[in-house]
């Protein structure tokens, strides 16, 4: 339990608000320079390349190509489908988070485990494994193979841990004598979890949050077996994407993609904002 | 009782989201016996899959595993105009859709793309080895920095600091010192990013052409209705997924830099 790394579930600006005064130590503009050549090839350029193509036919024309009914449809989709899903995570996240630290049973090391799969299992292997049991001739004579419950499924697996890793360390180190004094005054369980601990937790369950709508709304792999990818149904705005560039449409794929990259930068810095508020509460 | 509740209804959870799925694909890969499985995973365009997906892990791995470390070190030993800037570019990777990393890659090399003319210089990298790895880089940059950058912060400079007035050089106080102290935190996300470069789909797709890696393999076998091989490729997927997990559980990393 909690062996996994603290970083997991948090972002690398979360540890990094207040560098220490640099020591002297040389090859500091070396390392410097060596880190930005890096982040520009491997990163930079092929973005800047995507924004340079996505504006070739004017500002206009990316509004054009992504406020397209086919487009349009595939955005709010996916949108919608993230934020049920942002939601859903923050109640079942905090649950699971809730359970494994506060809860005894036998086995709960095993489950604390399981809850990283979706992390390293790939995205195709996940939309594989729910169109076998979901999708048609599944065990269970369930089918929501090619629909938005489908849909939703993968979402759902794919962003499991967020929340659950965001929400577990923070819930290991609240200590418990607010809760039994509370307690010791007359408070139901569900008052003191209102009152106490929730407030405690609502950082961390937002930046969770933050980052699983974020995967959400840029899902492939989990989404594009089970989707079954009809247009103006079950079409999630990355198959979109997909699809353009497939049909050698490069410059509405790009405009979509633009807008996905905002939305990207968005969460970013909203969690960026999540964890500058926590910072100044806490040296308070 | 509420107690029950909440721990049946989070395991109900569980089990129907994750497990029960995750252990149909091994059933379904091994219903008509292992040999089956086998034979469907040792065929001539699995077997290449697999090998693909291992030589770009081989070079994306080493590539991101050293120049995380440095960009580690770029971030938390030194200040800069900007460094929330490119705070926010190591966690890009995270937050942004596969399919657009792709789409940017195919853009950037493609014809028409900056570094389109590459390819008249015999340099090919959409549809071959350079594009795929440079998908898995751009996917799994951020590992091995998330994982040093706390630590870095942790340990501080102070050692450090010692060592350089005792006379030490940069790379000698690197080697005997910075690194003993990160190596936990490396080898963590050294796991984490060969499991994205394993795993890496949707920025593979657009980048690979005709190429399949494992994971495009198993779309393939799919699309082709050939399920025994698709599940049987997924299987040796999922298993090098459960073991990244069991590896990570086995470090402990925290307990020996704490």
């Amino acid at each position: 339990m909690g062996s996994w790394p603290r970083s997991r579930g948090r972002l690398a600006t979360e540890s990094i608000t207040a560098a220490p005064p640099l020591a002297g130590l040389s090859g500091g503009a070396l390392a410097r320079g060596v880190a930005m050549g890096y982040l520009s090839v491997v990163v930079l350029l092929p973005l800047a390349a995507l924004i340079w193509a996505s504006r070739a036919g004017g500002l206009g024309s990316i509004w054009d190509a992504a406020t397209q009914p086919e487009a349009a449809a595939a955005l709010r989709l996916t949108l919608g489908l993230a934020a049920i899903c942002a939601l859903v995570n923050a109640v079942a996240g905090t649950a699971i988070a809730w359970t494994l630290v506060r809860d005894r049973f036998p086995g709960k090391g095993a489950v604390d485990a399981v809850i990283d799969l979706p992390f390293a299992l790939p995205t195709i292997v996940a939309g594989l494994t729910l169109l076998a049991l979901y999708g048609p001739g599944g065990p269970f004579g369930i089918d929501v193979a090619f629909t938005r419950t489908g849909l939703m499924f993968a979402l759902l697996f794919v962003t499991l841990p967020f929340v659950v890793r965001a929400v577990q360390p923070v819930l290991l180190e609240l200590d418990t004598e607010m809760e039994e004094a509370a307690a010791s005054l007359g408070a139901g369980s569900f008052a003191i979890f209102r009152r106490i601990v929730f407030p405690n937790l609502l950082p961390a369950i937002l930046s969770g949050v933050a980052l699983a709508f974020a995967r959400a709304v840029g899902e492939f792999g989990a989404v594009v077996l089970i989707s079954g990818n009809l247009p103006f149904k079950t079409e999630a705005a990355s198959v979109y994407i997909f699809g353009q560039l497939q049909s050698d449409n490069q410059s509405s794929a790009a405009a979509v993609s633009v807008v996905l990259l905002f939305i990207s930068l968005g969460v970013l810095l909203a969690i960026g904002g999540i964890r500058r508020r926590r910072t100044r509460h806490d040296r308070v | 009782m509420s107690r029950w509740a909440l721990r049946i209804g989070t395991l109900g959870y569980l089990a129907l989201l994750l497990l029960v799925p995750v252990g149909f694909v091994f059933y379904r890969a091994f219903e008509h016996g292992f040999g089956h499985a086998w034979h469907a995973v040792t065929t001539p365009a699995a077997v290449h899959a697999l090998e693909l997906t291992l030589i770009s892990a081989a070079v994306a791995v080493p590539v991101n595993t050293v120049f995380g470390i440095i960009l580690a070190l770029a971030l938390v030993r030194t200040r800069f105009p900007g460094r929330g800037l490119v705070n926010a570019v190591v966690d890009l990777p995270l937050a942004l859709s596969p399919v657009v990393v792709g789409l940017s890659l195919y853009l950037l090399y493609g014809r028409g793309g900056w570094l389109g003319g590459l390819a008249d210089h015999g340099i090919r990298v959409l549809f071959s080895l350079p594009g795929i790895v440079l998908a898995t880089l751009f996917v799994s940059m951020p590992f091995v920095v998330r994982e040093v950058v706390p630590v870095l912060r942790e340990i501080g400079t102070e050692q450090e600091q010692a060592a350089e007035t005792l006379g030490a050089r940069p790379m000698q106080i690197f080697r005997r010192i910075t690194f003993p102290a990160i190596r936990w935190a490396v080898a963590y996300g050294v796991v984490l990013t060969t499991a994205r470069v394993i795993g890496e789909f949707g920025a593979v797709s657009a980048v690979a052409g005709t190429k399949l890696t494992l994971p495009l393999y198993v779309r393939a076998e799919v699309e082709n209705f050939d399920t025994s091989g698709a599940y049987a490729a997924s299987v040796v997927l999922a298993l090098i997924a459960i073991a990244t997990v069991v590896v990570l559980r086995a470090f402990h990393p925290r307990e020996e830099t704490g």
